[in-house]
């Protein structure tokens, strides 16, 4: 099942999501080596950063609520990590956040001599205060944050959407124009509260955070299917997908590829392994193929 | 949440927080611990019982000192337990069971559980001073103790008693440990010249618990699910051990700036 993205050969549809174990090149090692396709960095920002205090990650049973705020040593202290990667055999993905246009291309200008194979623009997290989600919900901010990073980079650029957006097709082509190679959606649904009823308080140290998992895979596929019908270029579904039937129903909304995240925590690390398993027997019982069954949905 | 249903205080610095409720666990595993508007944290569990379970804490900076001053029937919330726990020995098994401080504490129900007619146990423990040793009335059978001060048992480190054990002809087939991670990487060293098969626990900083988040990555192993026990044949592959750790912030460094890190 080997596909063809954005110049690079993969070997199935599956991608780790950014935020999710990929902390150094050991780990996302070894999520590839249990079958992920294309592994995706923690988002890299422009200065340190600790994020929030804990408690940052619950599961709710249906899905996983997260506030843990965009921790990153910045990108210029983390030489080790692009040194150890220099040697990678595996596709990766770099995703990167800003709070101004400008840090977006400094971040992006920087991290592109590291040589990742793609950059993941992330103007989609609900969970700080002045980063990230604040650019992905007006079409005129994603526009303006993805044609600075184009310009300071040949690396091929991925804009990850918020479901925030009142129009998500809109933001999807404002991101297209301005020069996206592709477009991920989604990421967190929200922000969302979770109270626990007997001390009264937010679970979460910042009170309010993103939601993920089983729980949010409808509104995924729903964006995934308006952004299909506005752009030409790829799309990574990720949302909620943890079989390999969730990320049949994916492609069918219109995604090339299809990303996992919370399910690491349901199905383990070698979930990428399975769901390519899971696909693979469903297409063949179907007779079909991911080309075929693409954008079915429309 | 939970009500703290009692407390031991172990010292001055360490106390024990007890529930009433019930925690199917295997010794080395840990629960988060949280008290609202300060933190959520790791804790080995140290005891456990039909329908109690305890955490033995040390108090070293904002969190902890909190932990220790919580009263009976204060509300905190507990997640877990996670992690992989120990491999229990077998029948037969002569073990080396060799603590630092607070380190007896997932070490303690372990020993709780073994049937101590069948494996033969030689429980070495080291603190900076009498006072400072854990669980003194606890535990019925002998114990071997250090100190730094020599104001019990021999004055020095638990690795040298370790040896010493070796050294008089005892033959243990597994080591457990659980200490500063200097200690702890001796002691693998000296099982690693002596073939005996070693069990560590380690600690780095950790937010989800179960092996989402990334934060505690101590190479290609998740700290919170595939730890944080681990033994011999996974720790002369682990670079990071006794080396590097990871800052809240992702940023590795190295293990006594990690150590030396205060919430600001
Ligand atoms: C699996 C596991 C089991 C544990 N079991 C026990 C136990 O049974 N008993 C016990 O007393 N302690 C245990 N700990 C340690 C405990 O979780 C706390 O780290 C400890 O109580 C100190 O917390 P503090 O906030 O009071 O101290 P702080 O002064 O805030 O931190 C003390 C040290 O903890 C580490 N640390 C804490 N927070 C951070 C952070 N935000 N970023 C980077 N490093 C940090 C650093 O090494 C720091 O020097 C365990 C830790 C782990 C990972
Ligand atoms: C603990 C956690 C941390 C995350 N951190 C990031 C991040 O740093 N950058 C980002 O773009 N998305 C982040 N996300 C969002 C995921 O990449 C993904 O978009 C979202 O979880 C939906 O996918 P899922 O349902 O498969 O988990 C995070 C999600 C979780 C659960």
């Amino acid at each position: 099942m080997s596909i063809q993205f954005l110049d690079t050969t993969l070997k199935n549809t599956t991608v780790l999501a950014s935020g999710i174990l990929g902390n150094n090149k050991d780990i996302l090692e070894r999520v590839y080596n249990n079958g992920c396709a294309l592994v995706t960095m923690k988002s890299i920002g422009p200065e340190p950063r600790d994020g929030h205090n804990n408690p940052t990650v619950i599961d709710l049973g249906h899905g996983i609520i997260n506030a843990v705020g965009l921790p990153t040593p910045g990108y210029t202290n983390m030489e080790k990590e692009w040194k150890d990667l220099e040697t990678r055999d595996f596709p990766l993905s770099a995703s990167i956040y800003g709070g101004s246009v400008e840090e977006y291309a400094r971040v992006a200008e920087f991290v592109s001599k590291q040589k990742p194979d793609m950059i993941e623009v992330n103007i989609s997290c609900p969970n700080s205060e002045k980063h990230g989600m604040t650019f992905g919900v007006h079409a005129k901010s994603a526009h303006e944050v993805v044609s600075a990073v184009k310009k300071v980079t040949n690396v091929p650029l991925i804009a990850k959407l918020t479901p925030q957006a009142l129009n998500i097709a809109e933001i999807a082509k404002a991101c297209e124009d301005a020069g996206a190679d592709a477009i991920c959606a989604i990421n967190t649904v929200g922000p969302g509260m979770v109270i626990d009823i007997e001390s009264g308080m937010p679970v979460l140290d910042f009170k309010k955070g993103g939601l993920s998992g089983p729980m949010i895979k409808p509104v995924a596929i729903r964006c995934v299917y308006d952004i299909y019908k506005a752009v030409k270029i790829p799309i990574i579904g990720l949302g909620g997908i943890s079989t390999g039937e969730d990320a049949i129903e994916m492609i069918m909304a219109g995604a090339t590829l299809t990303g996992i995240g919370s399910a690491v925590k349901t199905r383990g690390i070698n979930v990428f392994g399975l769901v390519t398993k899971e696909m693979t027997r469903w297409l063949d019982r179907h007779n079909s193929t991911i080309d075929s069954i693409r954008g079915a949905a429309h | 949440m939970l009500k703290v249903a009692g407390k031991q205080e172990e010292n001055p610095e360490f106390a024990t927080l007890f529930f009433n409720s019930s925690l199917i666990f295997k010794p080395g595993q840990f629960i988060m611990l949280w008290i609202p508007e300060v933190d959520e944290k790791p804790y080995t569990l140290s005891s456990v019982s039909d329908k109690k379970f305890g955490i033995t804490i040390e108090a070293k900076g904002i969190f902890s000192k909190k932990a220790i001053s919580l009263k009976k029937d204060d509300l905190v919330g507990i997640r877990g337990p996670f992690g992989n726990g120990f491999t229990l020995p077998k029948p037969g098994d002569s073990i080396a069971i060799v603590a630092g401080g607070c380190g007896l504490a997932p070490l303690a129900p372990l020993l709780d559980r073994i049937n101590h007619d069948r494996v033969s146990i030689t429980c070495i423990h080291g603190a900076r001073s009498k006072d400072y040793l854990l669980f003194k009335d606890r535990f019925k059978f002998e114990r071997y103790f250090c100190t730094d001060d020599g104001s019990l048992g021999h004055k020095g480190f638990v690795t040298d008693l370790l040896k010493e054990k070796i050294a008089d002809g005892n033959t243990f087939n597994k080591v457990y440990t659980c200490g500063p991670e200097i200690m702890m990487h001796k002691v693998f060293e000296i099982c690693e010249k002596h073939n005996i098969h070693c069990q560590v626990s380690l600690e780095r900083y950790m937010r989800c618990g179960f092996g989402l988040c990334g934060a505690c990555v101590c190479g290609k192993e998740v700290v919170c699910k595939d730890g944080p026990v681990f033994g011999s044949e996974k720790l002369r592959d682990m670079e990071d051990f006794n080396k590097t750790a990871l800052l809240k912030s992702g940023k590795e460094v190295a293990l006594d700036d990690y150590f030396a890190w205060r919430h600001p």
